[in-house]
């Protein structure tokens, strides 16, 4: 049993199909790679498996329970899985270490003082001791998303989206924000990537899925799909995104 | 200096001698017409009586205290019921329909009728019930009916500020486990309030004016005793002198609100 399946996952806007019965394993520790042009169904689908959108029809396990089943509570779901999102979205008003406090403070029965003292570690960890007290907009673009990272993993989420979260950023910043990723595969984290990071997603990922009109179209080793794609549509993604 | 500052520099003087004489202009066309008019002996005499003002000056402050503590009382309250209501309006839980309707039928309602109507129809109708004293006092009657309806609009005030916080905000914390109370509590309402609070503060410069109103039920507000003063004066000067006072209040805090808002517009850019 995979940590997280999806099985058949429908989601629709209105007349739009976003994603059209989309299937996907992911391994306990494995990093996954959704690739695609822009409106493929990458976010939302990492919307779906978050419960911030309700799909359609499908159904989504995690560690074998439906989780997309209607009417199910999704907060506790929610607290397992974490989501970064491509514009960082921390919240203006609270210093870096609020941001990252908040939920934990609110969802969890656990002292202030356990929990600072674990979260001051994870800013350590990711090169943001001296950040700790700043506001978000004392922050520079890689330092704000890596406080989300942070505040995402702050809950022990079982399981981590990452929405595009390079995107946003100036080209010298996406580096700092990479490396985090490659800190979090290490220890084992597992993953789901929304990505426009050919490069990373060729080194990095266990798994690369290519998306079209709202449809896993290839998916395989990241040297199979990058290297010898079998699909014309993803060659002519490939083409023009590795150009 | 550079050839663009030497041309800046030109501009700011012409500017400055443009706008010097416009002005002087404009003055000295008032302080030579206005004088011709027919009346103006007359208008003179009984609205700046020198004498006037000076002997009712000190007592229209005294009469303000009241004003300034009917608005102390009606402000806090306004904003608590005020916040309440707009919450009301956008409870999600079916169980809160019914207080949905309500806080529509009530900013409908206090919106809808004039503020002196309010004042009238609860100062005096609700006192007529035949309460007791002090219960049945227009002070009190009369500031609910303010609470009313500055209640109404502060609550649609709230509501557009609920709105300005970008969804995404409420995704990150939804994707964190929050549930939407903490949510609303915690995300959205801090940045709300925070978004508001220049067009809040005109509202409680409007407030500051209206507490005006009661004097049609009775308090001996600033503008009552001002109308007292006329009476006994047989002169005008008192109501100037009420003006002034106003003013004192107003323009500073109008010009503070406006500063709030210039700098929030600047942190937006």
């Amino acid at each position: 049993m995979a940590k997280l399946e999806l099985r058949g996952v429908i989601k629709r806007f209105g007349d739009v199909t976003v994603c059209d019965g989309i299937d996907l394993d992911v391994e306990q520790g494995q990093m996954v790679c959704l690739i695609g042009a822009s409106g493929a169904g990458k976010s939302t689908l990492l919307r779906c498996i978050n419960l911030l959108e309700p799909v359609e029809d499908g159904a989504i396990y995690l560690d074998g329970e439906d989780i997309a089943e209607p009417g199910l509570n999704p907060q506790k779901v929610r607290a397992r899985i974490g989501m970064v999102f491509q514009s960082f979205n921390l919240f203006p008003h609270m210093t870096a270490l609020e941001n990252v406090m908040l939920a934990p403070r609110r969802v969890h029965v656990k002292s202030s003082d356990e929990l600072r003292s674990e979260v001051e570690e994870l800013f350590t960890k990711f090169g943001l001791a001296d950040r700790i007290d700043n506001y978000p907009d004392q922050l520079s673009g890689g330092q704000q998303q890596r406080v989300a990272i942070v505040r995402a993993l702050a809950m022990r989420p079982e399981v981590m989206l990452f929405d595009e979260i390079t995107s946003a950023l100036d080209p010298q910043l996406v580096g700092e924000v990479l490396d985090v990723l490659l800190m979090l595969k290490n220890q084992g984290m597992t993953m789901v990537l929304a990505t426009h990071e050919m490069g990373f997603a060729r080194e990095a990922a266990d798994k690369v899925c290519f998306l079209q009109s709202g449809r896993i179209i290839e998916e395989g080793p990241p040297e199979a799909v990058f290297d010898a794609p079998q699909r014309p549509e993803t060659q002519a993604f490939l083409a023009r995104a590795l150009k | 200096m550079t050839r663009r500052q030497r041309y800046e520099a030109a501009q700011r003087r012409r500017s400055l001698i443009i706008a010097g004489i416009s002005t002087a202009l404009v003055i000295a066309a008032i302080v030579i017409f206005v004088p011709m008019a027919p009346g103006w002996e007359k208008v003179q005499r009984s609205f700046f009586n020198g004498g006037v003002l000076a002997d009712t000056f000190p007592k229209l402050l005294e009469a303000f205290k009241v004003n300034v503590m009917i608005f102390t009382l009606c402000a806090p309250a306004i904003a608590i019921l005020g916040l309440l209501i707009a919450l009301a309006r956008d409870a999600k839980s079916p169980a809160f329909f019914p207080l949905r309707i309500f806080g529509a039928a009530f900013t409908d309602v206090f919106r809808g009728v004039p503020v002196i109507l309010t004042v009238y129809l609860i100062g005096f109708g609700i006192p007529g019930l035949g309460l007791p004293r002090p219960y049945n006092s227009p002070y009190i009657w009369g500031s609910l009916a303010l609470i009313l309806t500055y209640s109404a609009y502060v609550a649609e005030i709230f509501r557009s500020g609920i709105e300005s916080v970008h969804h995404s905000q409420r995704s990150a914390a939804l994707s964190l486990g929050l549930s939407e109370r903490q949510v609303m509590r915690d995300v959205v309402l801090p940045q709300a309030v925070r978004n508001v609070v220049p067009s809040q503060m005109n509202m409680l410069i409007a407030l500051q004016k209206d507490v005006s109103l009661l004097s049609f039920i009775g308090p001996v507000e600033i503008f009552r005793q001002a109308g007292v003063f006329k009476s006994l004066t047989a002169n005008f000067t008192p109501y100037v002198g009420a003006a002034i006072i106003f003013l004192i209040v107003t323009i500073p805090a109008t010009r503070y609100a406006d500063y709030l808002m210039a700098k929030q517009q600047k942190a937006r850019s």
